[in-house]
């Protein structure tokens, strides 16, 4: 049975990089708390430094323990949409945060 | 006949798609939840950017506690996928370790945020009355209404928080040996009875200075006990949801995320024990069962990674 052994072996090399998955999120999750002791200066620094972290970690996640890295075509398809949507989502959130104009309203008696 | 009735591809992939349907389903589910934890996070967003300078709280929340809760989920992750491994290399006893492990994981999880949830809901930010000291030494709960012309009004406490008397009393400001303005009592609930609470904290003139707790002052505070009675009271409120759109927010996404982690710690445990049997009969399809929880195991860690930063720390 040489292709079940292969299967295995293949397994075997799988659990080693779930290894190194688990510590690279450790070593993020120890980043992401340091980092928010550090004053950048700017808050919002501080804001998308935590969120790069949590996407990169958050990738790991995804791509290695839900193996997205070597998914089907259709399951990319599905995640196309949810990508679409949840980017149309948060740039209607950003562009609602943005500055407003003010209309300024004059009382004349 | 019975072959006919079979749902096809349950355990091995329809060769196009090169998918078994739990492997769609799973996921066409889990981009639902996306944009359900979407819909929370934009509007968390929302209410922060909307909140008024000074108003979004800092430092609320005890971050070694959510570093741990942050670091049992990780590891409840890798041995969920170690869980699976197991399967695919036909070690049944390691399955149950490792899956055994994540149960514990999970309910650890569960346990340390009762632990922060019973935190808040034992943390109260009482708002007290104006306090009249007259100058034979009685001293008088309510709310100052006017101090002019030698004369101080003064509506007072009925003994009832927030209630007061209908006509405010009259003193002469000869009478009066000193006004101290309503403070605020913050801290958490050491004794409560009809007649008194006490609360372990500290006094503060303004609401304003309870909002960042992760300043230099702010760790600083001496706790002390604070014994104070019912006619002391303008309000008090704990720290539940109700508290402010911090707290709203805070309570519903950890909430819905903690019905998640119990969720899929229900299906994990079934799979663990009597969903186990299915090992003998058919251990591929069980396999897949067993990736498909993962999956969604490993979503509800990947939904607290945006979590812990964003409640916690930012």
């Amino acid at each position: 049975m040489a292709t079940s052994e292969a299967h295995e072996h293949d397994i075997q090399a799988s659990v080693r990089r779930y290894l190194y998955v688990f510590y690279a999120l450790l070593f993020g999750t120890g980043v992401t708390v340091a980092a928010s002791y550090i004053p950048f200066g700017n808050h919002e620094i501080n804001i998308a430094v935590a969120l790069a972290i949590a996407i990169a970690k958050a990738s790991l996640v995804a791509g290695f323990f839900m193996h997205l890295i070597s998914e089907r075509k259709m399951i990319y398809g599905f995640l196309l949409f949810t990508v679409v949507f949840v980017a149309a989502l948060m740039a209607l959130t950003v562009i609602s945060t943005g500055p407003t104009e003010m209309i300024h309203v004059q009382h004349v008696s | 006949m019975h072959a006919a009735m079979e749902i096809p591809y349950v355990s091995t992939p329809r060769p196009d798609t090169g998918l078994y349907n739990a492997k769609i389903g799973i996921w066409l589910f889990l981009a639902s939840e996306v944009m359900l934890f979407g819909g929370l996070f934009s509007a968390y967003i929302l209410l922060r950017v909307g909140a008024p300078d000074g108003t979004w709280p800092e430092g609320w929340l005890n971050i070694p506690v959510g570093t741990t809760n942050t670091v049992v989920l990780i590891t409840s992750s890798i041995t969920t996928v170690m869980a699976w491994a197991s399967c695919k290399m036909k070690q049944f006893g390691r399955f149950k370790l490792f899956h055994g492990l994540t149960l514990l994981l999970a309910m650890t999880f569960v346990g340390i945020k009762s632990y922060e949830y019973h935190d808040k809901f034992t943390h109260y930010e009482a708002k007290l009355n104006d306090q009249l000291v007259l100058a034979d030494g009685k001293t008088v709960f309510g709310n100052l209404v006017a101090n002019t012309n030698g004369v101080v009004l003064f509506s007072v406490s009925t003994g009832q928080p927030g209630e007061y008397e209908a006509t405010p009393a009259k003193y002469a400001q000869a009478q009066v040996a000193k006004i101290v303005p309503g403070q605020i009592v913050d801290g958490h609930l050491v004794e409560r009875a009809a007649d008194h609470i006490t609360l372990s904290g500290h006094t503060v003139a303004e609401h304003a200075e309870l909002m960042n707790m992760r300043s230099a002052a702010a760790r600083h505070i001496q706790h002390s006990e604070i014994t104070l009675v019912p006619a002391q009271l303008r309000s008090i409120e704990t720290y539940g949801p109700w508290h402010n759109t911090y707290l709203a927010i805070y309570f519903t996404l950890t909430g819905l995320h903690a019905l998640h982690v119990l969720g899929g710690a229900l299906v994990i445990g079934y799979l663990w024990g009597p969903g186990s049997k299915l090992w003998q009969t058919d251990p591929e399809r069980f396999t897949n069962r067993v990736e498909i929880s993962g999956l969604f195991w490993h979503f509800v860690d990947l939904v607290w990674i945006f979590l812990f930063p964003v409640l916690y720390l930012l």
